[in-house]
């Protein structure tokens, strides 16, 4: 059962983000300032472990992105679907994009009873 | 009322310049690979000025002028440098106004706050950790007769430190004035959001710091933050931000075996025990008041009172009031002093916080006052303003787990104190909390019972020097805000002496 997803924009910039620097992983932050955001970084860059969740992967044209979130999180946010969307912005953290003006948005809806 | 006339107006107290390079080695330098970014005013939307974008090369330029200015400043006599903390004090006194609508016009918040808060809560960091470094002792400890231990401060070196946007000069001075005072010498990167306003003040105190000793490199968290605190030349990192670049920052750290300080947010619960209801007095008014902190900073603060827990015998006529007061909420031109409630700080902070009023009326909390962005028309159609939120609902929603960093209060019922207690430590986060009722019983064995660093007890919002601040569980690691500081910005040296003429007689 499929818990993330992307919008079309936020495929067309993880293209770019493909060419320029190479395979990708997200990691969905909580917390102060830029957090509660997908943060967009090359794979392996952010290590992940035994306290994180692997959400599912993006698959844009050949390529797949896994999104991964802390599992201590992940309890609250279970019952959530959550499609990776990109709006104008300047985000911060050491996310990929922000230096495109441009920052990754969640945006969720609940998972139906069938999907649950 | 008073409206400061918007910076760039002639009749304004704050000119910025059209661009700002990095300030390394005591001057201004541009960026090595010749780039910069626009940066926008939240208040309208509109750019201002342009800002330095940073890359690895001018972090390593700034290393260098650090790694030059740190030896000098670390053996400068602690009367001296306290002398320098002071200096900074009273020049940021004597120009408080215009830094004032400075932050205002680069972060978005109400020019009442940075009036009032912001910029005297700077002026009296620096007093007061000028005033505990010449307070500092070391130990000596004897350990027999003949053996005795001295334990001296020193520095750790040079210190890395990157600031958040939701207090941009007065998040950059808690960090700079402890470790200033300690010895260090700094390269500190701006938020990227609100890189502007931090070089009106490096403007005004140059003269007062040796070159090198402070250094502020721009740009891009991936692009400027990531060299800088990744480096193997910096001794600490010091962080303010979220949970996931904490992390990361953490991971780097590990690889250099280097010390960190994060401060990563909250999910903070204001709890409102029946008592506080029992009169209609000052300190039910007050109650009230700290009800709608929730809105203070545009909610752009870490310790946000983001949930509150109101007990059930008094809920309906708690909120009752409690609604009537937020909306009574001014909302309205940053630059105008009556304004209570200014712009969010960028676009996309504007659309996260829609987004978690979306999820919230999904999950069926219901939206008691507003919910909505703020159109305020003119020219302020173009900034970022949200209308300061009520949600009823239950904690084990997303809003009330979830950090929003807007005006959007999460509000609850509890039954009893074992239940206020379970419901307030239902989080991921300890950072702050607030409790409020008459019976000082009650209130302590809550404050006590609440996983959090600071626990305001009948007041909330107070960031006063010497009360230290910072988090438990995942809201970060170090106390800010206190002498405590000083030490996470020195190393113990430790001379073990004999003064025995004799051999131990091993050899």
């Amino acid at each position: 059962m499929p818990r993330v997803a992307l919008t079309p924009e936020a495929a067309d910039v993880l293209r770019g983000l493909r060419a320029d620097h190479g395979d990708l992983m997200f990691h969905q932050s909580g917390g102060c300032c830029d957090g509660s955001a997908p943060m967009c970084y090359l794979a392996g860059e952010f290590r992940t472990g035994s306290s994180d969740v692997h959400l599912g992967d993006l698959a844009v044209d050949e390529f797949v992105i896994p999104v991964w979130m802390s599992a201590a999180q992940f309890e609250y946010w279970s019952h959530t679907h959550l499609t990776i969307d990109v709006v104008p912005g300047r985000g911060s953290g050491f996310s990929l994009e922000a230096p495109l003006g441009i920052r990754f948005l969640v945006r969720s809806r609940l998972l139906t009873d069938e999907e649950l | 009322m008073a409206k400061y006339a918007a910076p760039g107006q002639p009749d304004s107290v704050i000119t910025y310049r059209d661009r700002y390079d990095h300030f390394i080695g005591g001057e201004y330098v541009p960026p090595a690979k010749g780039q910069y970014f626009a940066n926008p005013t939240p208040v309208t939307g509109e750019d201002f000025t342009e800002i330095a974008r940073g890359t690895a090369e001018d972090v390593e330029r700034a290393l260098d002028a650090a790694h030059g200015a740190a030896r000098a400043w670390g053996r400068t006599s602690v009367a001296d440098r306290a002398n320098v903390l002071n200096k900074i004090a009273d020049r940021i006194e004597a120009n408080l106004e215009m830094l004032a609508v400075a932050e205002t016009w680069d972060n978005g918040k109400a020019v009442r706050e940075t009036l009032a808060a912001d910029l005297p809560l700077a002026v009296d960091h620096f007093r007061y950790f000028a005033g505990v470094l010449r307070a500092q002792e070391g130990g000596i400890s004897q350990i027999d007769e003949d053996l005795v231990a001295y334990h001296l401060h020193e520095p750790l070196g040079v210190v890395a430190q990157i600031i958040p946007w939701n207090f941009p000069i007065l998040m950059a001075v808690w960090k700079l004035a402890p470790a200033l005072a300690a010895g260090n010498a700094i390269v500190l990167k701006p938020a990227e959001q609100t890189p502007a306003s931090i070089h009106v003040l490096m403007e005004l105190i140059a003269d007062l710091i040796p070159p090198g000793v402070l250094n502020i490199v721009n740009g891009f968290g991936v692009e400027a933050g990531k060299p800088l605190a990744s480096s193997r030349r910096v001794a600490k990192v010091a962080f303010t931000g979220e949970t996931t670049t904490g992390r990361l920052i953490m991971q780097y750290a590990s690889e250099n075996i280097i010390p960190v300080t994060l401060e990563l947010g909250g999910k903070s619960p204001n709890v409102f025990f029946a008592d506080v209801a029992a009169q209609r007095d000052a300190f039910y008014d007050k109650a009230l008041e700290g009800f709608t902190m929730f809105a203070l900073n545009q909610g752009e603060v870490c310790t946000c009172p983001s949930r509150a827990l109101i007990q059930s015998d008094i809920y309906d006529s708690f909120m009752g009031d409690a609604v009537e007061r937020t909306r009574a909420i001014k909302q309205g031109h940053p630059l105008d002093t009556d304004t209570m409630i200014g712009a969010q700080a960028s676009n996309d902070q504007l659309e996260k916080i829609l987004s978690y009023i979306d999820i919230g009326k999904q999950e069926g909390a219901r939206v008691l006052t507003g919910g909505e962005r703020a159109d305020l028309g003119g020219e302020l159609s173009g900034g970022y303003y949200v209308t300061p939120t009520i949600f009823e609902g239950d904690n084990k929603m997303r809003i009330f787990q979830e950090e929003i960093f807007g005006p959007v209060v999460s509000v609850t019922q509890f039954s009893d104190y074992d239940d206020a207690m379970k419901t307030a430590n239902d989080t991921l986060y300890g950072l702050g909390a607030g409790v409020w009722s008459r019976d000082g019983s009650v209130a302590y064995r809550a404050g006590r019972d609440i996983q959090a660093g600071r626990v305001w007890v009948n007041n909330y919002h107070a960031y006063p020097a010497h009360a230290a601040f910072g988090g438990y569980k995942q809201s970060g690691i170090g106390r800010e805000n206190h002498k405590m500081m000083l030490d996470h910005y020195q190393q113990t040296k430790n001379l073990l002496v004999s003064y025995s003429p004799n051999a131990l007689g091993f050899f």
